[in-house]
This record gives C-alpha cells, sequence and structure tokens, in this order.
C-alpha cells in the first residue's frame, strides 16, 4: 500500500477568509490525501518550515488579496534556502489569469482558480504530484 | 446539466424538509397566535421590533465599502452625506483591524486595502474634518477585537469637535469571538477578546445608552459556509458569553443589553430567510426574559443588520446576481429588518464599480418603494407555512445552543475547534451539492449554454504602496511632534489597567490616544499583559 500524499493548505497574509482553504482541504481528504492546514496569518518562513517539517509534498498556497505573487515568490524562495526544491507549490484563490505566467516562472506548480470543481481540485493536485514523482506516489486510493 | 435533469431539492437550504402543502395540522393544535407571535412591537417580537415597522420610514440602507487613505474616506464620507445618505459604514484596513501601525513590516501590502488605515487621533480628525457627527443617523466600523480603541478614538475625535458624546451614535460590530472561527482578525486570547468586547457593552450601557455596543455576528459564519440553525444558534451562544459577562460585571443588565443588536445574512432561501428573521427575534425575547430575567419589554425587542449574501453569488453570468439581490433584500425587508446592505453584482469578479453599487443600492429602494412589502408590519405572518418554518428554526438553533452550553459554552467550543469544523464542514457540504447538481445555481450548473464564454475575467485590486508610503510619513512626523512623555505615562498605566481584570479599559484607551499614542502601541502594551493568539496546524486525514 502506497503511503497517502501530504499536503499543506497554507494561508499567507492578512485575510481571514478561509473557506476555500477548509473547503479544499476537506476536498483532499476525501481524495485520500494526508492534509494539514497551517490556520491564518502564517508568514512564507513558517509556512515553509512547517513544510519540511511536516515532509509534505505539496504546499497548497489560498489566496484572496491580490498579493499571490509576493506570497508565492517569498515562499518559493524559502523553500528552495530550506533544501526543499522538490516540494510543489499549487495556488488557489482569486488569481487573475493574466497572472499565471508570471506564476509560473515564480515556481508555482499549477494554479486553481475560484469556480473550480471538486474533482477539478483533485485532478489539478495529482497531476502535480504525478510530475514530481514519475508517478510513483498516489493521492486517490491511496 | 441539461434543462431535463435540473431538479429542485425538497429541502430548505439549511435542510429542513419541505412538505407539498402546508394546513392547519402543519401547526400544534395548541399554537397560539397570541403567545407565539403577539403583535408588532411587542414580545415575543416574531412580528418586529416596533409597532408599525416601515410604514413611515423603511429600514437605514447601509452600503459598506472600504476606500484607501483618510483624506480619501473623508472626501467619500462628506460626498455621502450631501447626498443624502446618512447610515454608512467606516470599513477599516486589516492592520488596523488587528491592531498593527502602517509602518509594521506585517502591514505591507494591506495598507488602504480594505478600508481605510486608522494609526491614531491624528487619522480620526482627518477622517472626520468637516463631518457634522451629529447629522449622521448610523456610522458604523468594522472594528472588532479593536472595538474599545475605536470606541475610545471617536470619543478623542468628538472632544476636539467639541461634540458630546451624546449628541450622536456609532454602531461597533464589536463581536471578537467570531473572529476566532471567521473573518479572523483575533488578536489576543479568547478570554481577553470577549473581555474588550464586554468593556464596549459595559461601557455604552452606562454612558453611551444610545450607541451600538455591538453587533453579535451570525452572518460571518453564514458567508463561511454555516446553515441558517448554525447562524442562529453560534450567534446566540457567542451572545450568551457576552451576556454573562454583561451580567457578572454588575452594570443594570436591562442598560447593556438596550444596545446589542444583531447581523444576520439575508440568503438565497426566500422564506428559510424570512423565517430565520422572526425566530431570532423570538429566541433574543425568550433567551433575555428566561435566563436573564429582563423584565423590561422594550430592551427584549431585537434590532437587526442584514446583509444579502455575498456566496449566493456567482461569477459565470454575472448580471443573474441583480436578481440574486433583489431575492435576498426582498427576505431582509420581509423579515423586517433594520439596516440592510447589499451585495455588488460584480463584487465576485472586481472590486464593485460605481455602476454596480448604485444598482445595489437601487434594489433596496425599489423593493422598499415599488414592491409595496412595507405597507404593513410582518406580511407573511400567519402562514401555515412560514410558522411552521419559524418553529422549526428555532426549535433546532436551541437544541444546536443546549449542545454548545453542555460543551461549555462558546468560548470553550471556539477553542476546542468545534464551531470551526462545523462550518467548515457545511461549506463543503455545499460545495459538493453545488457540484453534484443536488444544489441548483442557474447558469453555474444548470442550464448552462452550450458554447457560453469563459467566465469573465477576475480584476483584483493591488495596492501601488501609496497608502503605505503617505500613513508611514504621518507617523513619523507624529512620532516626532507628539509629547513622548504622555504617551509613555498612558501606556503604563494601560498596561496596569489590563493588568486588573476588574477593570474596563476604554478611560485609559481614550487618554492614551490623547495624547496621541497608536493603535500598534496600544495593542503592544496590551500584548505585553495578555499574550497573543496563534491558530495550531489542523490535520486532516
Amino acid at each position: 500500500m502506497l503511503t497517502p500524499t501530504r499536503v499543506l493548505i497554507a494561508k499567507p497574509g492578512l485575510d481571514g477568509h478561509d473557506r476555500g482553504g477548509q473547503v479544499v482541504a476537506r476536498i483532499l481528504r476525501d481524495a485520500g490525501f494526508e492534509v494539514i492546514y497551517s490556520g491564518l496569518r502564517q508568514s512564507p518562513e513558517v509556512i515553509a518550515r512547517t513544510a519540511v517539517s511536516e515532509d509534505v509534498a505539496i504546499v497548497g498556497v489560498s489566496l484572496l488579496s491580490g498579493s499571490h505573487l509576493e506570497h508565492c515568490a517569498a515562499i518559493r524562495e524559502r523553500l528552495d534556502e530550506l533544501g526543499a526544491r522538490d516540494v510543489a507549490i499549487v495556488l488557489g484563490g482569486v488569481i487573475p489569469d493574466d497572472d499565471i505566467p508570471a506564476l509560473r516562472e515564480i515556481g508555482v506548480s499549477a494554479v486553481v482558480g475560484v469556480g473550480a470543481t471538486p474533482d477539478q481540485v483533485v485532478a489539478a493536485v495529482e497531476d502535480v504530484v504525478t510530475a514530481r514523482t514519475g508517478g510513483s506516489e498516489g493521492g486517490r486510493d491511496a | 446539466m441539461s434543462a431535463r435533469t435540473v431538479k429542485q431539492s425538497h429541502e430548505t437550504e439549511s435542510g429542513i424538509p419541505v412538505a407539498p402543502v402546508y394546513d392547519r395540522t402543519s401547526l400544534p393544535p395548541d399554537w397560539d397566535p397570541e403567545q407565539r407571535l403577539g403583535v408588532p412591537g411587542s414580545p415575543p417580537f416574531a412580528r418586529g421590533p416596533e409597532p408599525d415597522m416601515y410604514r413611515e420610514q423603511p429600514w437605514i440602507m447601509a452600503q459598506y465599502s472600504g476606500f484607501s487613505i483618510p483624506e480619501e474616506t473623508n472626501k467619500r464620507i462628506r460626498r455621502l452625506i450631501e447626498a443624502g445618505q446618512t447610515g454608512f459604514s467606516i470599513a477599516l484596513d486589516l492592520p488596523t483591524q488587528i491592531g498593527l501601525d502602517s509602518d509594521d513590516p506585517r502591514a505591507m501590502g494591506e495598507v488602504g486595502k480594505v478600508g481605510v488605515p486608522i494609526d491614531s487621533l491624528r487619522d480620526m480628525e482627518i477622517l472626520l474634518d468637516g463631518v457634522d457627527l451629529r447629522k449622521l443617523r448610523q456610522p458604523r466600523t468594522t472594528a472588532n477585537s479593536i472595538g474599545p480603541m475605536m470606541v475610545a478614538l471617536f470619543l478623542c475625535a468628538a472632544e476636539k469637535q467639541g461634540v458630546a458624546p451624546e449628541e450622536f451614535s456609532v454602531l461597533f460590530q464589536n463581536d471578537a469571538l467570531k473572529e476566532y472561527v471567521v473573518r479572523g482578525t483575533y488578536i489576543f486570547p479568547p478570554a481577553q477578546g470577549v473581555r474588550l468586547t464586554s468593556d464596549v457593552i459595559e461601557y455604552c450601557g452606562k454612558h453611551l445608552p444610545h450607541w451600538t455596543s455591538i453587533n453579535v455576528c451570525g452572518g460571518h459564519y453564514r458567508e463561511a459556509g454555516g446553515t441558517a440553525v448554525q447562524e442562529l444558534a453560534f450567534s446566540f451562544a457567542d451572545a450568551i458569553v457576552y451576556l454573562d459577562e454583561a451580567k457578572r460585571r454588575g452594570t443594570p443588565l436591562e442598560d447593556q443589553v438596550a444596545t446589542i443588536w444583531f447581523f444576520f445574512n439575508a440568503h438565497s432561501d426566500l422564506l428559510e430567510e424570512v423565517a430565520k428573521f422572526r425566530a431570532a427575534r423570538r429566541m433574543w425575547d425568550t433567551l433575555l426574559r428566561t435566563r436573564y430575567g429582563i423584565e423590561d419589554a422594550p430592551s427584549r425587542a431585537l434590532r437587526i443588520l442584514a446583509y444579502t449574501g455575498g456566496s449566493t453569488l456567482t461569477r459565470q453570468e454575472p448580471m443573474n446576481n441583480i436578481i440574486r439581490v433583489t431575492l435576498n433584500a426582498l427576505a431582509g425587508a420581509l423579515g423586517g429588518v433594520q439596516t440592510m446592505g447589499s451585495s455588488s453584482y460584480d463584487e465576485g469578479i472586481a472590486l464593485p464599480s460605481e455602476d454596480a453599487a448604485l444598482i445595489s443600492l437601487r434594489t433596496q429602494q425599489i423593493v422598499a418603494y415599488e414592491s409595496g412589502v412595507t405597507r404593513t408590519a410582518d406580511p407573511l405572518a400567519g402562514s401555515y407555512f412560514i410558522e411552521s418554518l419559524t418553529d422549526e428554526l428555532e426549535r433546532r438553533a436551541w437544541t444546536e445552543i443546549e449542545k454548545i452550553e453542555e460543551m461549555g459554552g462558546a468560548t470553550v467550543a471556539i477553542e476546542s475547534g468545534y464551531f470551526r469544523e462545523a462550518i467548515a464542514e457545511s461549506a463543503y457540504r455545499w460545495e459538493v451539492d453545488i457540484a453534484n447538481g443536488s444544489r441548483v445555481k442557474v447558469g453555474l450548473n444548470a442550464f448552462v449554454l452550450d458554447g457560453q464564454d469563459a467566465e469573465p475575467k477576475i480584476e483584483v485590486f493591488k495596492t501601488d504602496g501609496s497608502a503605505q508610503r503617505h500613513m508611514t510619513a504621518r507617523l513619523e512626523e507624529l512620532r516626532s511632534t507628539r509629547d513622548g512623555a504622555a504617551v509613555d505615562a498612558g501606556l503604563a498605566k494601560l498596561r496596569d489597567a489590563a493588568a486588573d481584570p476588574s477593570v474596563n479599559l476604554i478611560p485609559a484607551l481614550t487618554d492614551c490616544f490623547r495624547a496621541y499614542a497608536t493603535i500598534g502601541e496600544v495593542i503592544a502594551a496590551l500584548e505585553s499583559v495578555f499574550g497573543r493568539y496563534e491558530q495550531g496546524l489542523v490535520r486532516f486525514a
């Protein structure tokens, strides 16, 4: 039996509206992932350290505030500094399409916008997991 | 999903089963309208807090918006007053709401974003420059964890203008408890949050009986995904914490209670929402009478601020949202609320445009002045279905409140994560129901047109940092020109006051702000006594 893939749902910045992050945590839980939620107002530093200490494969960043470029870049940088280059970032929330190329450039692996269905959320995360490990790990049925 | 397979659920939005027909057998044989309804303006207030409700004057139409720096907000307030609008909100930015000065590194990118930054009395003076506080019918603020700080700032600002606090009134949201579950602008541990909220209730009860000390918030639980039952139950459980504390403090409870309002959402299930507002008023009357022994009937009349449900709107075919907001506003009107705010149809896509904001206000005006529902109080009273739904919502809410009381009350249920878990599970069920089509959203999961254009482009509001630079410069100037010794003395007295749980902090806060202490300094002083609240990791497996 495969070990379930671990995901950290992280909420940087001051915004306290975490309905989206909470729902995604449950969608991924029901799809067989082990999910950890960071709680509100976490700094990029704390998010990266939690990702490493919890040994997650993916950090799911939830942002509605418009500051996604800055926050994702900072989290990516901290993860890399901690030697966690293999930890992928998936971004969710209110994200304009125009920002997606810049987010890719920063090292965000996938963007799941508002309006994504539960199946689309799971598929996006599974694709990232597959790309990361070459398919040796899975969420669903794990 | 094609039109053929679209099927309406036979349950209300909150999961209450609905029969095909309601008649006299739907209510218990001993159902007595005298006792269950009374007359409008009299206990149990199911029919409304006032005898003739909207007949002479409809609800206060209050739009919520945030607008950058104090100078800009001041211009906006003055324009609104000229246009005759008197019930508006002074939305605060997030750093202010969690007690950070604009030059705090943690405030980076957030200054002036969702509201106006207030660092010190200087900003209040600019905000209210040329504004006659006495002319405002109901200014409101989104201060929650900083409730008593905003009271103190208003008192100082009025003092500067030479206006007595008796001559104007403010409505404070000031509900710290729900911030630990939804919305998230908590600062101190929950027990200290309750203390600060209660300081405002006590202070207003004693000195400012015409101010609204708190707007106990159910609406945020609903917007975060909760049901109507959770909205009622969790806000009432929070209110019980504040009422117990108010009673313990010794200021006559009637005086404190009379300053309390509730905030609820006006969501999409029209008749369930009407029943909810009616149930809330009856529950408040019952709670105050039976648990707190309040004999004075008028103090038991619940006043409600409702906001239409932003979470009921869709990004797809956004013009449909105008109709959704209309139905939500109609629910508020038929439910007898005292103040209403309504959403703009484009708020899922961008910051509301001026046109959309105007349509939102027009929506309320059309409901109020054209639909005819305001001519008579509580027009749906006596409907078999409405009465049976009102009873059922009330029954379910009390059951949930009893469960929370058995856990040790709202503070315990919040600290244990029960509230968060329950709301998030409801939000999850909502998404699953949308995904599988059992909850219909026209244009999103039903009657979707083939070849429909991709979703509208989202625009997000970005600050260019100019608000933060502006505010930082003002803080530098303030710190170099104020009397530093007076600030230090004020903060020292505040720390002493905080260390004594029997002291109301508003007088000490007023002294600090009068000396031009900043909100960040005041919060830091309190933090040295209270500590700071941190949410731990939550694990799902």
